[in-house]
Protein backbone atom coordinates (compact mmCIF):
# COMPACT_ATOMS: atom_id res chain seq x y z
CA UNK A 1 0.00 0.00 0.00
CA UNK A 2 1.12 3.53 -0.65
CA UNK A 3 2.57 5.27 2.42
CA UNK A 4 0.00 8.04 2.43
CA UNK A 5 -2.89 5.59 2.05
CA UNK A 6 -1.56 3.51 4.91
CA UNK A 7 -1.45 6.55 7.18
CA UNK A 8 -4.99 7.51 6.19
CA UNK A 9 -6.36 4.00 6.65
CA UNK A 10 -4.65 3.58 10.03
CA UNK A 11 -6.02 6.95 11.20
CA UNK A 12 -9.52 5.91 10.26
CA UNK A 13 -9.13 2.56 12.00
CA UNK A 14 -7.88 4.25 15.17
CA UNK A 15 -10.72 6.76 15.09
CA UNK A 16 -13.22 3.94 14.57
CA UNK A 17 -11.81 1.99 17.52
CA UNK A 18 -11.93 5.12 19.67
CA UNK A 19 -15.56 5.70 18.69
CA UNK A 20 -16.41 2.09 19.43
CA UNK A 21 -14.88 2.54 22.87
CA UNK A 22 -17.16 5.54 23.32
CA UNK A 23 -20.15 3.18 23.14
CA UNK A 24 -19.49 2.56 26.81
CA UNK A 25 -19.75 6.33 27.38
CA UNK A 26 -23.46 6.21 26.60
CA UNK A 27 -25.53 7.65 29.44
CA UNK A 28 -26.42 5.18 32.16
CA UNK A 29 -29.12 2.79 31.01
CA UNK A 30 -30.43 4.29 27.78
CA UNK A 31 -33.84 2.63 27.96
CA UNK A 32 -33.57 -0.48 30.08
CA UNK A 33 -35.61 0.62 33.05
CA UNK A 34 -33.92 4.01 33.53
CA UNK A 35 -35.62 7.40 33.31
CA UNK A 36 -33.32 10.30 32.48
CA UNK A 37 -34.59 13.50 34.06
CA UNK A 38 -33.23 16.90 33.03
CA UNK A 39 -34.18 19.27 35.83
CA UNK A 40 -33.45 22.88 36.81
CA UNK A 41 -30.65 23.29 39.34
CA UNK A 42 -33.06 24.76 41.91
CA UNK A 43 -34.86 21.39 41.99
CA UNK A 44 -31.74 19.42 42.97
CA UNK A 45 -32.64 18.57 46.57
CA UNK A 46 -36.40 18.14 46.09
CA UNK A 47 -36.09 16.02 42.93
CA UNK A 48 -33.43 13.81 44.44
CA UNK A 49 -35.87 12.92 47.21
CA UNK A 50 -38.72 12.50 44.71
CA UNK A 51 -36.43 10.19 42.71
CA UNK A 52 -35.84 8.02 45.80
CA UNK A 53 -39.57 7.90 46.58
CA UNK A 54 -40.32 7.03 42.94
CA UNK A 55 -37.78 4.19 42.91
CA UNK A 56 -39.27 2.89 46.16
CA UNK A 57 -42.61 2.63 44.39
CA UNK A 58 -41.22 1.33 41.07
CA UNK A 59 -38.20 -0.76 42.15
CA UNK A 60 -37.35 -1.82 38.58
CA UNK A 61 -37.05 1.77 37.34
CA UNK A 62 -33.89 3.74 37.98
CA UNK A 63 -34.00 7.55 37.89
CA UNK A 64 -30.94 9.37 36.52
CA UNK A 65 -30.78 13.14 37.02
CA UNK A 66 -29.01 15.87 35.12
CA UNK A 67 -29.28 19.11 37.08
CA UNK A 68 -28.23 22.40 35.44
CA UNK A 69 -29.58 25.82 34.53
CA UNK A 70 -32.85 25.40 32.63
CA UNK A 71 -31.47 27.27 29.64
CA UNK A 72 -28.43 24.98 29.55
CA UNK A 73 -30.68 21.91 29.66
CA UNK A 74 -32.72 23.18 26.70
CA UNK A 75 -29.46 23.64 24.76
CA UNK A 76 -28.34 20.11 25.70
CA UNK A 77 -31.67 18.57 24.61
CA UNK A 78 -31.53 20.61 21.42
CA UNK A 79 -28.04 19.23 20.72
CA UNK A 80 -29.38 15.71 21.01
CA UNK A 81 -28.66 14.78 24.65
CA UNK A 82 -30.85 11.79 25.57
CA UNK A 83 -33.54 12.97 27.98
CA UNK A 84 -36.90 11.52 28.99
CA UNK A 85 -38.26 14.31 31.18
CA UNK A 86 -37.59 18.05 31.29
CA UNK A 87 -38.48 20.10 34.38
CA UNK A 88 -37.85 23.81 33.92
CA UNK A 89 -37.57 26.62 36.47
CA UNK A 90 -39.50 28.96 34.21
CA UNK A 91 -42.06 28.98 31.44
CA UNK A 92 -39.81 30.64 28.87
CA UNK A 93 -37.32 27.77 28.68
CA UNK A 94 -40.15 25.26 28.34
CA UNK A 95 -41.56 27.46 25.58
CA UNK A 96 -38.13 27.47 23.94
CA UNK A 97 -38.09 23.67 23.94
CA UNK A 98 -41.69 23.50 22.69
CA UNK A 99 -40.83 25.90 19.86
CA UNK A 100 -38.56 23.26 18.34
CA UNK A 101 -41.02 20.46 19.05
CA UNK A 102 -38.89 19.16 21.91
CA UNK A 103 -41.77 18.01 24.14
CA UNK A 104 -44.20 15.16 23.50
CA UNK A 105 -46.69 15.93 26.28
CA UNK A 106 -48.37 19.23 27.13
CA UNK A 107 -46.21 21.00 29.79
CA UNK A 108 -47.90 20.77 33.21
CA UNK A 109 -47.29 23.15 36.11
CA UNK A 110 -46.02 21.25 39.15
CA UNK A 111 -44.70 23.92 41.51
CA UNK A 112 -44.34 27.61 42.12
CA UNK A 113 -41.58 29.52 43.82
CA UNK A 114 -41.22 33.12 44.96
CA UNK A 115 -38.16 35.21 45.62
CA UNK A 116 -36.65 36.54 48.80
CA UNK A 117 -33.75 38.68 49.88
CA UNK A 118 -31.05 36.42 51.30
CA UNK A 119 -28.88 37.85 54.08
CA UNK A 120 -26.33 36.49 56.52
CA UNK A 121 -27.40 34.83 59.79
CA UNK A 122 -28.89 37.40 62.16
CA UNK A 123 -29.33 39.89 59.30
CA UNK A 124 -26.24 41.94 60.34
CA UNK A 125 -27.02 44.85 57.99
CA UNK A 126 -30.64 45.08 59.18
CA UNK A 127 -32.12 44.79 55.71
CA UNK A 128 -35.91 44.96 55.78
CA UNK A 129 -36.84 45.39 52.13
CA UNK A 130 -35.81 46.11 48.57
CA UNK A 131 -35.39 49.84 49.30
CA UNK A 132 -32.48 49.04 51.64
CA UNK A 133 -30.60 47.39 48.78
CA UNK A 134 -30.15 50.75 47.03
CA UNK A 135 -27.54 51.65 49.67
CA UNK A 136 -24.27 51.71 47.75
CA UNK A 137 -22.21 50.69 50.77
CA UNK A 138 -23.89 47.29 50.71
CA UNK A 139 -22.49 44.50 48.58
CA UNK A 140 -25.54 43.21 46.72
CA UNK A 141 -25.29 40.33 44.25
CA UNK A 142 -27.99 38.96 41.98
CA UNK A 143 -28.13 36.49 39.13
CA UNK A 144 -27.25 37.78 35.66
CA UNK A 145 -30.28 38.95 33.66
CA UNK A 146 -29.55 36.12 31.18
CA UNK A 147 -30.66 33.50 33.72
CA UNK A 148 -34.21 33.38 35.14
CA UNK A 149 -33.37 34.39 38.73
CA UNK A 150 -31.58 37.48 37.34
CA UNK A 151 -34.51 38.45 35.16
CA UNK A 152 -36.77 38.12 38.22
CA UNK A 153 -34.42 40.33 40.28
CA UNK A 154 -34.61 43.07 37.64
CA UNK A 155 -38.41 42.75 37.66
CA UNK A 156 -38.51 43.02 41.47
CA UNK A 157 -36.37 46.17 41.46
CA UNK A 158 -38.63 47.67 38.78
CA UNK A 159 -41.77 46.72 40.72
CA UNK A 160 -40.36 48.37 43.83
CA UNK A 161 -39.19 51.42 41.88
CA UNK A 162 -35.70 51.08 43.35
CA UNK A 163 -32.37 51.38 41.53
CA UNK A 164 -30.00 48.69 42.75
CA UNK A 165 -26.51 48.29 41.32
CA UNK A 166 -25.32 44.75 42.12
CA UNK A 167 -21.59 44.22 42.58
CA UNK A 168 -21.80 41.02 40.61
CA UNK A 169 -24.20 39.28 38.26
CA UNK A 170 -23.82 35.61 39.06
CA UNK A 171 -24.22 32.78 36.58
CA UNK A 172 -26.67 30.85 38.75
CA UNK A 173 -28.66 31.22 41.93
CA UNK A 174 -26.45 28.91 43.99
CA UNK A 175 -23.49 31.24 43.33
CA UNK A 176 -25.51 34.09 44.87
CA UNK A 177 -26.25 31.92 47.91
CA UNK A 178 -22.57 30.98 48.24
CA UNK A 179 -21.45 34.59 48.19
CA UNK A 180 -23.87 35.52 50.96
CA UNK A 181 -23.20 32.45 53.11
CA UNK A 182 -19.43 33.04 52.78
CA UNK A 183 -20.01 36.58 53.99
CA UNK A 184 -18.56 38.16 50.85
CA UNK A 185 -21.87 39.72 49.89
CA UNK A 186 -24.32 41.42 52.25
CA UNK A 187 -27.48 40.53 50.38
CA UNK A 188 -28.78 38.83 47.27
CA UNK A 189 -32.01 37.95 45.51
CA UNK A 190 -32.71 34.20 45.47
CA UNK A 191 -35.66 31.80 45.52
CA UNK A 192 -37.30 31.15 48.87
CA UNK A 193 -36.37 27.47 48.39
CA UNK A 194 -32.70 28.47 48.38
CA UNK A 195 -33.13 30.22 51.72
CA UNK A 196 -34.79 27.04 53.06
CA UNK A 197 -31.90 24.95 51.72
CA UNK A 198 -29.25 27.25 53.22
CA UNK A 199 -30.73 26.46 56.67
CA UNK A 200 -28.69 28.12 59.44
CA UNK A 201 -26.13 29.63 57.06
CA UNK A 202 -28.50 32.38 55.89
CA UNK A 203 -31.77 34.13 56.54
CA UNK A 204 -34.49 35.33 54.22
CA UNK A 205 -36.29 38.66 54.09
CA UNK A 206 -39.72 38.20 52.53
CA UNK A 207 -40.88 40.56 49.83
CA UNK A 208 -44.36 42.10 49.71
CA UNK A 209 -46.70 40.47 47.19
CA UNK A 210 -46.97 43.52 44.95
CA UNK A 211 -43.18 43.56 44.50
CA UNK A 212 -42.49 39.83 44.36
CA UNK A 213 -42.44 37.62 41.33
CA UNK A 214 -43.86 34.11 41.09
CA UNK A 215 -41.73 31.60 39.21
CA UNK A 216 -43.67 28.75 37.62
CA UNK A 217 -42.12 25.30 37.16
CA UNK A 218 -43.47 23.26 34.21
CA UNK A 219 -42.64 19.62 33.47
CA UNK A 220 -43.04 17.65 30.22
CA UNK A 221 -42.00 14.39 28.58
CA UNK A 222 -39.29 15.03 25.98
CA UNK A 223 -40.05 14.19 22.34
CA UNK A 224 -38.34 10.98 21.29
CA UNK A 225 -37.76 9.99 24.92
CA UNK A 226 -35.83 6.69 25.02
CA UNK A 227 -38.11 5.59 27.87
CA UNK A 228 -41.47 7.26 27.22
CA UNK A 229 -43.45 5.04 29.64
CA UNK A 230 -41.03 5.62 32.48
CA UNK A 231 -41.03 9.34 31.67
CA UNK A 232 -44.81 9.50 31.91
CA UNK A 233 -44.78 7.58 35.20
CA UNK A 234 -42.18 9.94 36.69
CA UNK A 235 -44.06 13.04 35.50
CA UNK A 236 -47.30 11.71 37.02
CA UNK A 237 -45.46 11.01 40.27
CA UNK A 238 -44.13 14.59 40.46
CA UNK A 239 -47.67 15.90 39.89
CA UNK A 240 -49.17 13.52 42.46
CA UNK A 241 -49.89 14.36 46.10
CA UNK A 242 -46.71 12.50 47.11
CA UNK A 243 -44.60 14.65 44.81
CA UNK A 244 -46.29 17.83 45.93
CA UNK A 245 -45.71 17.06 49.61
CA UNK A 246 -41.99 16.53 49.01
CA UNK A 247 -41.75 19.74 46.96
CA UNK A 248 -43.51 21.70 49.72
CA UNK A 249 -41.09 20.39 52.33
CA UNK A 250 -38.33 22.13 50.34
CA UNK A 251 -40.19 25.45 50.31
CA UNK A 252 -41.96 25.19 46.95
CA UNK A 253 -45.55 26.38 46.69
CA UNK A 254 -48.38 24.33 45.19
CA UNK A 255 -49.05 25.14 41.50
CA UNK B 1 2.72 22.24 -2.20
CA UNK B 2 5.15 19.52 -1.16
CA UNK B 3 7.99 18.55 -3.45
CA UNK B 4 9.71 15.16 -3.55
CA UNK B 5 12.13 15.84 -0.74
CA UNK B 6 9.74 16.50 2.16
CA UNK B 7 7.84 13.36 1.18
CA UNK B 8 11.00 11.35 1.78
CA UNK B 9 11.37 13.13 5.11
CA UNK B 10 7.83 12.22 6.02
CA UNK B 11 8.27 8.61 5.02
CA UNK B 12 10.78 8.16 7.84
CA UNK B 13 8.05 8.64 10.45
CA UNK B 14 6.53 5.24 11.32
CA UNK B 15 3.00 4.80 10.03
CA UNK B 16 1.39 4.13 13.44
CA UNK B 17 2.95 7.28 14.93
CA UNK B 18 1.78 9.42 12.04
CA UNK B 19 -1.70 7.88 12.12
CA UNK B 20 -2.05 8.51 15.87
CA UNK B 21 -0.81 12.07 15.37
CA UNK B 22 -3.40 12.58 12.63
CA UNK B 23 -6.17 11.45 14.98
CA UNK B 24 -4.85 13.81 17.64
CA UNK B 25 -4.85 16.70 15.18
CA UNK B 26 -8.42 15.92 14.15
CA UNK B 27 -9.38 15.75 17.82
CA UNK B 28 -8.17 19.33 18.33
CA UNK B 29 -9.29 20.69 14.98
CA UNK B 30 -12.83 19.31 14.89
CA UNK B 31 -14.29 21.34 17.80
CA UNK B 32 -12.89 24.47 16.18
CA UNK B 33 -14.35 23.48 12.82
CA UNK B 34 -17.64 22.85 14.64
CA UNK B 35 -17.64 26.41 15.98
CA UNK B 36 -16.86 27.81 12.54
CA UNK B 37 -19.59 25.65 11.05
CA UNK B 38 -22.22 26.97 13.50
CA UNK B 39 -21.01 30.57 13.43
CA UNK B 40 -23.64 33.08 12.29
CA UNK B 41 -21.46 34.82 9.72
CA UNK B 42 -24.07 37.30 8.54
CA UNK B 43 -24.70 38.77 11.98
CA UNK B 44 -21.17 38.33 13.34
CA UNK B 45 -20.15 41.96 12.87
CA UNK B 46 -23.05 43.20 14.94
CA UNK B 47 -22.06 41.02 17.90
CA UNK B 48 -18.42 42.06 17.60
CA UNK B 49 -19.08 45.77 17.72
CA UNK B 50 -21.46 45.37 20.64
CA UNK B 51 -20.32 47.59 23.53
CA UNK B 52 -20.51 44.85 26.14
CA UNK B 53 -18.41 42.53 24.00
CA UNK B 54 -15.74 45.18 23.44
CA UNK B 55 -15.68 46.03 27.14
CA UNK B 56 -15.28 42.36 28.05
CA UNK B 57 -12.53 41.94 25.45
CA UNK B 58 -10.63 44.98 26.70
CA UNK B 59 -10.91 43.80 30.30
CA UNK B 60 -9.76 40.31 29.31
CA UNK B 61 -6.66 41.61 27.58
CA UNK B 62 -5.74 44.08 30.33
CA UNK B 63 -6.25 41.56 33.16
CA UNK B 64 -4.46 38.70 31.41
CA UNK B 65 -1.44 40.94 30.70
CA UNK B 66 -1.34 42.01 34.34
CA UNK B 67 -1.58 38.39 35.42
CA UNK B 68 1.27 37.49 33.08
CA UNK B 69 3.42 40.36 34.38
CA UNK B 70 2.81 39.30 38.00
CA UNK B 71 3.52 35.68 37.07
CA UNK B 72 6.90 36.70 35.62
CA UNK B 73 7.84 39.01 38.49
CA UNK B 74 7.09 36.42 41.18
CA UNK B 75 7.36 33.24 39.14
CA UNK B 76 10.94 33.62 37.88
CA UNK B 77 12.46 34.03 41.34
CA UNK B 78 10.29 31.15 42.55
CA UNK B 79 11.47 28.94 39.69
CA UNK B 80 15.07 29.92 40.48
CA UNK B 81 14.66 29.03 44.14
CA UNK B 82 13.05 25.70 43.27
CA UNK B 83 15.75 24.84 40.75
CA UNK B 84 18.84 26.03 42.60
CA UNK B 85 18.30 26.21 46.31
CA UNK B 86 18.50 22.97 48.26
CA UNK B 87 16.16 23.08 51.22
CA UNK B 88 14.15 20.53 53.15
CA UNK B 89 10.63 20.09 51.82
CA UNK B 90 11.47 21.44 48.39
CA UNK B 91 9.34 18.76 46.72
CA UNK B 92 6.41 19.73 48.88
CA UNK B 93 6.84 23.43 48.09
CA UNK B 94 7.07 22.67 44.39
CA UNK B 95 3.87 20.62 44.51
CA UNK B 96 2.18 23.38 46.49
CA UNK B 97 3.12 26.03 43.93
CA UNK B 98 1.71 24.04 41.05
CA UNK B 99 -1.38 22.81 42.88
CA UNK B 100 -3.61 25.46 41.32
CA UNK B 101 -3.02 23.84 37.92
CA UNK B 102 -4.85 20.70 38.95
CA UNK B 103 -7.33 22.26 41.37
CA UNK B 104 -10.83 22.67 39.90
CA UNK B 105 -10.91 26.45 39.22
CA UNK B 106 -14.13 26.93 41.21
CA UNK B 107 -12.44 25.34 44.22
CA UNK B 108 -9.54 27.72 43.63
CA UNK B 109 -11.99 30.62 43.68
CA UNK B 110 -13.54 29.52 46.96
CA UNK B 111 -10.07 28.96 48.45
CA UNK B 112 -9.15 32.51 47.43
CA UNK B 113 -12.21 33.70 49.33
CA UNK B 114 -11.00 31.93 52.45
CA UNK B 115 -7.59 33.55 52.05
CA UNK B 116 -8.28 36.98 50.61
CA UNK B 117 -12.04 37.50 50.96
CA UNK B 118 -13.70 39.93 53.32
CA UNK B 119 -13.76 37.24 56.02
CA UNK B 120 -10.60 35.50 54.81
CA UNK B 121 -7.45 34.64 56.70
CA UNK B 122 -5.59 37.67 55.35
CA UNK B 123 -8.47 39.39 53.61
CA UNK B 124 -10.17 40.49 56.82
CA UNK B 125 -7.08 42.53 57.74
CA UNK B 126 -6.75 43.95 54.24
CA UNK B 127 -10.34 45.09 54.66
CA UNK B 128 -10.03 46.35 58.25
CA UNK B 129 -6.62 48.00 58.13
CA UNK B 130 -6.18 49.11 54.54
CA UNK B 131 -9.76 49.19 53.26
CA UNK B 132 -8.68 46.87 50.41
CA UNK B 133 -11.32 44.49 49.09
CA UNK B 134 -10.42 42.12 46.30
CA UNK B 135 -13.68 40.24 45.58
CA UNK B 136 -15.85 41.94 42.97
CA UNK B 137 -13.00 44.16 41.74
CA UNK B 138 -10.80 44.13 38.65
CA UNK B 139 -7.84 43.50 40.95
CA UNK B 140 -9.67 40.39 42.09
CA UNK B 141 -9.80 39.18 38.47
CA UNK B 142 -6.04 39.65 38.18
CA UNK B 143 -5.48 37.77 41.45
CA UNK B 144 -7.67 34.85 40.33
CA UNK B 145 -5.96 34.68 36.94
CA UNK B 146 -2.47 34.89 38.42
CA UNK B 147 -3.34 32.13 40.86
CA UNK B 148 -4.14 29.66 38.09
CA UNK B 149 -1.65 30.94 35.48
CA UNK B 150 1.65 31.34 37.35
CA UNK B 151 2.43 27.61 37.72
CA UNK B 152 2.74 27.32 33.93
CA UNK B 153 5.56 29.84 34.00
CA UNK B 154 7.20 28.37 37.08
CA UNK B 155 7.43 24.80 35.78
CA UNK B 156 8.65 25.90 32.35
CA UNK B 157 11.37 28.19 33.70
CA UNK B 158 12.37 25.77 36.44
CA UNK B 159 12.90 22.98 33.89
CA UNK B 160 15.09 25.29 31.78
CA UNK B 161 17.15 26.35 34.80
CA UNK B 162 17.77 22.73 35.71
CA UNK B 163 18.95 21.91 32.19
CA UNK B 164 21.24 24.90 32.06
CA UNK B 165 24.93 24.06 32.38
CA UNK B 166 25.85 25.69 35.68
CA UNK B 167 29.52 25.84 34.65
CA UNK B 168 28.67 28.82 32.42
CA UNK B 169 27.44 30.70 35.46
CA UNK B 170 30.44 29.56 37.48
CA UNK B 171 32.70 30.88 34.73
CA UNK B 172 31.01 34.27 34.86
CA UNK B 173 31.42 34.32 38.63
CA UNK B 174 35.15 33.46 38.45
CA UNK B 175 35.57 36.27 35.94
CA UNK B 176 34.36 38.65 38.63
CA UNK B 177 30.70 39.09 37.76
CA UNK B 178 28.44 39.65 40.74
CA UNK B 179 25.65 37.21 41.57
CA UNK B 180 23.00 39.62 40.29
CA UNK B 181 25.00 40.49 37.16
CA UNK B 182 25.46 36.79 36.37
CA UNK B 183 21.75 36.15 36.83
CA UNK B 184 20.79 39.10 34.65
CA UNK B 185 23.38 38.73 31.88
CA UNK B 186 24.07 34.99 31.77
CA UNK B 187 21.27 32.96 33.35
CA UNK B 188 18.29 34.99 32.20
CA UNK B 189 19.31 35.21 28.52
CA UNK B 190 19.98 31.47 28.51
CA UNK B 191 16.51 30.62 29.77
CA UNK B 192 14.80 33.36 27.77
CA UNK B 193 13.11 30.95 25.35
CA UNK B 194 11.62 29.01 28.25
CA UNK B 195 10.66 32.27 29.92
CA UNK B 196 8.88 33.36 26.75
CA UNK B 197 7.13 30.02 26.41
CA UNK B 198 6.12 30.05 30.08
CA UNK B 199 4.88 33.62 29.86
CA UNK B 200 2.79 32.82 26.79
CA UNK B 201 1.34 29.72 28.43
CA UNK B 202 0.44 31.68 31.57
CA UNK B 203 -1.05 34.43 29.47
CA UNK B 204 -3.16 31.96 27.48
CA UNK B 205 -4.31 30.31 30.70
CA UNK B 206 -5.19 33.70 32.22
CA UNK B 207 -7.06 34.76 29.10
CA UNK B 208 -9.21 31.64 29.17
CA UNK B 209 -9.67 31.59 32.95
CA UNK B 210 -13.30 31.19 33.98
CA UNK B 211 -14.03 29.30 37.19
CA UNK B 212 -11.79 31.06 39.68
CA UNK B 213 -12.67 34.45 38.19
CA UNK B 214 -16.45 34.07 38.33
CA UNK B 215 -16.23 32.60 41.83
CA UNK B 216 -13.78 35.04 43.41
CA UNK B 217 -14.26 38.22 41.39
CA UNK B 218 -17.86 37.77 40.32
CA UNK B 219 -19.30 38.94 37.06
CA UNK B 220 -20.05 42.57 36.33
CA UNK B 221 -19.68 44.23 32.92
CA UNK B 222 -16.76 46.66 32.91
CA UNK B 223 -15.28 45.58 36.25
CA UNK B 224 -15.00 41.81 36.34
CA UNK B 225 -16.77 40.40 33.28
CA UNK B 226 -14.01 38.98 31.09
CA UNK B 227 -14.60 37.34 27.71
CA UNK B 228 -14.99 33.76 28.98
CA UNK B 229 -17.67 34.97 31.43
CA UNK B 230 -19.41 36.94 28.69
CA UNK B 231 -19.31 33.88 26.43
CA UNK B 232 -20.75 31.65 29.14
CA UNK B 233 -23.61 34.03 29.93
CA UNK B 234 -24.52 34.76 26.35
CA UNK B 235 -24.73 31.00 25.84
CA UNK B 236 -27.76 31.18 28.15
CA UNK B 237 -29.78 33.45 25.93
CA UNK B 238 -27.96 34.00 22.66
CA UNK B 239 -25.80 31.06 21.57
CA UNK B 240 -24.98 32.80 18.28
CA UNK B 241 -23.36 35.69 20.12
CA UNK B 242 -21.51 33.22 22.34
CA UNK B 243 -20.03 31.49 19.30
CA UNK B 244 -18.84 34.77 17.79
CA UNK B 245 -17.26 35.90 21.08
CA UNK B 246 -15.63 32.49 21.53
CA UNK B 247 -14.17 32.69 18.03
CA UNK B 248 -12.68 36.10 18.78
CA UNK B 249 -11.02 34.71 21.89
CA UNK B 250 -9.74 31.72 19.93
CA UNK B 251 -8.46 33.90 17.08
CA UNK B 252 -6.45 36.09 19.48
CA UNK B 253 -4.93 33.14 21.34
CA UNK B 254 -4.21 31.32 18.10
CA UNK B 255 -2.50 34.34 16.54
CA UNK B 256 -0.25 34.75 19.58
CA UNK B 257 0.60 31.04 19.78
CA UNK B 258 1.40 30.83 16.06
CA UNK B 259 3.30 34.14 16.07
CA UNK B 260 5.55 33.20 18.97
CA UNK B 261 6.09 29.54 18.25
CA UNK B 262 8.98 29.88 15.81
CA UNK B 263 10.68 32.33 18.07
CA UNK B 264 10.83 29.92 21.01
CA UNK B 265 11.83 26.91 19.01
CA UNK B 266 14.40 28.80 17.00
CA UNK B 267 15.98 30.11 20.17
CA UNK B 268 15.72 26.82 22.02
CA UNK B 269 18.03 25.09 19.54
CA UNK B 270 20.65 27.78 20.20
CA UNK B 271 20.50 27.01 23.90
CA UNK B 272 20.83 23.30 23.31
CA UNK B 273 23.83 23.84 21.01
Amino acid sequence: MHYRTRVLVSSLVIAAVALAACESAKPAGGGDGAVIVFAAASLTAAFTEIGDAFTAEYPDVEVVFNFAASSELVTQIGEGAPADVFASADQSNMTKLAAVGGNSTEPALFARNTLEIIVGPGNPKRISGVADLANEDLIVVTCAPEVPCGAYAVQIFTNAGVTVVPKSLEENVKAVVTKVTLGEADAGIVYRTDVTAAAAAAEGVELPEDVNVVAEYPIAVVAGAPNADGAQAFTDFVLSQRGRTILESYGFLAP
Amino acid sequence: MSSGRPRDGRARVPVPALALAAVAIAFFALPLVGLLWRAPWSSAWGYLTDDDALTALRLSIVCSLWATALSVVFGVPLAWVLARVEFPGRTVVRALCTLSMVLPPVVGGVALFFALGRRGLVGQYLDRWFDIRLPFTTAGVVVAQTFVAMPFLVITVEAALRQLDQRIEDAARTLGASRWYTFRRVTLPAVRPALMAGAVLSWARALGEFGATITFAGNFPGTTQTMPLAVYLSLETNPEEAIVLALVLIAISFAVLVGLRDRWFGARTTVAA
